[in-house]
């Protein structure tokens, strides 16, 4: 039987595309993935990040490329290249500035991604998978972030590789044989600049790459939640398409390109006129080269993984703080199991679970703060109230999320929608 | 065609198939993990770094007393500190505020396992990297200061995150640091040069 892509009753394509299709299912790809990609109709402003975060990737992709043919790594050359990109490359301050507020970016828009998910239980059967992938390219783009941030071999670079690649001495028996195998040397020097580069540069963003194609490839096979967290599946119209449903594109397509719009401007804001924001994105210790014989006075990490690094401050222990922060960062792999609720959307959840999740948004936000301040006094009692209410979020969720705690309202048949 | 395949797999021996399969993929499984061995090791020091990690010697009798001087030993650190006689005394009464007074699981060689940390208690060597996530402790020396409040011994403290040390690199109870600061491997070749980097046990295996 001969095979055919082309739907019935449509006429099949001629010249150039129908060459092309009998070779490559472009029409296919575009059906099945786009055209014919039913999303819920609901979508509301929380479903931009998701299509914002891919645009950062391929922005810090391209950036990427034009970066590395600029910089030298190395221990003697590295931060002199950085200075010669900021200065003497035509428009290299601003690859460079994109590049650097791309990161920041990056992490803003996954974090309200991720916040997404947990308001309206994104991460809950049948998307726990697309959860999980979707964390894995969380911890990748953390460990990007990471290695990309000690390649300028300013001092900050090098006090912040120096106390997080400590961390995993922290692990008993191997731990100080593994610090020594991570850094190459026995202190944070060239050969852990090279291989941080060689990973920052190709393994990473391949890696990034083929989780962001599994997330994605996970989510055509769920399909998207939505604001009330009804399965739009459940209710096909004659059509076979979901009654609650509209083709990705163009419908989607054209609201992610108002995202885009709206993103570039505050982004090109931020890249124009402060860069460095206030020290957020770029610290101040960092315009000093890397020098092994001097820590700066206050060593913090660039912001998004400060509320992490308040968690690992806030325990005298430090074999506790280490554990205790690899914890958190874990924790929110095990949200589809911790939670007990038959209802996913926080629309149709009893107060507690809203307090919870509230309770855990200021805790986040506010170890946020305490990662970035001085580990004294009342900073670190803080962290400590505040590391309670981030954990209690996850921990006691299989508690205080079951009906008889915390009970549900009706959930509706249909999606609440109306026109404009 | 369904049927055929129905025959096919009734007279093949499947168990031998299976087997076989498996005989297979452990060989592979066995022959991958050989070849990770030297794309593992490949990230261990190199011969350069370990060259570069040899003993560095100092002579101790420029160093004031009550001051410190530092010298770079495999990249790290090493603070030498000539202790004065006062000093050494005030290590003595705060056994109960340390977290591991005698060092018991505390990383110094054999010969530094003891009150003073030290071969002699003039001159008290450490590296100078704070146990807890690797800052440098800076020097707070003078006992009783102001800025470290009138039980203070005279110590280091460490900028980061605030781990404090006596003046034998002995942890304070209440520090994110667990353990002592860390003595090098040392010895003095003659009354008044100082090698760090080297020591009795460590001689034929270099």
């Amino acid at each position: 039987m001969a095979v055919s892509n082309e739907t019935p009753g449509e006429a099949p394509r001629k010249g150039f595309l129908g060459w092309l299709n009998k070779r490559l299912p472009v029409d296919e790809f575009v059906k099945t993935q786009l055209t014919g990609y039913y999303a819920p109709k609901n979508f509301n402003i929380w479903y931009f990040f998701g299509s914002l975060a891919l645009l950062v990737l391929v922005m810090q992709l391209v950036t990427g490329i034009f970066l590395t043919m600029f910089y030298k790594p190395g221990e003697l050359t590295a931060f002199d290249s950085v200075e010669f990109i900021m200065r003497e490359v035509d428009h290299g301050w601003l690859i460079r500035y994109l590049h650097s507020t791309g990161a920041s970016a990056f992490f803003i828009v996954v974090y309200l991604h991720m916040f997404r998910a947990l308001l309206y239980g994104s991460y809950k059967a049948p998307r726990e998978l697309l959860w999980l992938l979707g964390m894995a390219v969380y911890l990748a783009l953390m460990a990007e972030a990471f290695m990309g941030y000690v390649l300028p071999w300013g001092n900050m670079s090098f006090w912040g590789a120096q106390v997080i690649v400590n961390l995993f001495g922290t692990i008993p028996a191997i731990g100080p044989p593994l610090v020594e195998w991570i850094r190459g040397d026995y202190g944070i020097a060239d050969a852990t600049l090279n291989r941080f580069f060689s990973l920052h540069v190709v393994a990473v963003p391949l890696g990034l790459l083929l989780l962001v194609l599994l997330h994605l490839v996970a989510l055509r096979q769920t399909g998207s939640n939505n604001p009330d967290g009804i399965e739009i599946k459940k209710n096909l119209g004659k059509d076979g398409h979901p009654v609650d449903g509209i083709p990705f594109h163009p419908y989607y397509t054209v609201k992610d390109v108002v995202g885009v719009g709206v993103f570039f401007v505050l982004f090109a804001i931020v890249v124009f006129f402060v860069p460095t924001f206030g020290g957020l994105f770029l610290e101040g210790p960092n315009f000093d080269q890397a020098n092994p014989m001097s820590t700066p006075e206050h060593i913090a990490p660039v912001w998004y993984f400060t509320p992490y690094y308040a968690i690992l401050r806030a325990v005298p222990d430090q074999r506790m703080g280490a554990l205790l922060m690899g914890i958190a960062v874990v924790s929110f792999f095990f949200l589809p199991w911790l939670d007990k609720s038959p209802v996913k959307s926080m629309r149709y959840r009893g107060p507690i679970s809203r307090i919870m999740l509230a309770v855990f948004v200021v805790s986040f936000i506010a170890l946020g703060y305490l990662g970035l301040q001085p580990a004294e006094g009342l900073y670190v009692m803080l962290a400590r109230i505040f590391a309670v209410g981030y954990f209690a979020y996850f921990w006691l969720m299989p508690f205080y999320s079951r009906v008889s705690v915390d009970p549900v309202k009706q959930v509706p048949e249909r999606v609440v929608f109306n026109a404009h | 065609m369904a049927d055929n395949v129905a025959v096919a797999d009734e007279s093949a021996d499947l168990s031998r198939r299976k087997f076989l399969t498996n005989a297979t993929i452990a060989t592979a499984a066995v022959g991958a993990a050989f070849v990770a061995v030297p794309f593992v090791e490949s990230w261990t020091p190199s011969e350069r770094a370990r060259a570069l990690g040899a003993p560095t010697e100092l002579d101790v009798s420029k160093i004031d007393p009550g001051q410190m001087t530092i010298v770079t030993w495999r990249r790290q650190p090493i603070y030498v500190v000539r202790r004065t006689p006062e000093m050494v005394q005030h290590l003595q009464g705060h056994d109960g505020d340390l977290k591991d007074p005698e060092s018991k699981s505390s990383d110094q060689p054999e010969y530094a396992k003891n009150v003073l940390r030290a071969r002699k208690a003039e001159y008290l060597v450490l590296i100078g990297t704070c146990t807890h996530l690797g800052c440098l402790p800076k020097q707070r020396f003078e006992a009783a200061s102001a800025e470290m409040g009138p039980s203070w011994p005279g110590g280091f403290f460490c900028p980061c995150h605030g781990s404090r040390f006596d003046l034998s690199g002995r942890v304070f109870n209440g520090s994110p640091a667990s353990l002592n600061l860390r003595v090098p491997p040392y010895e003095y070749p003659n009354d008044q040069t100082l090698r760090v980097g080297a020591d009795e046990t460590m001689k034929g295996t270099a």
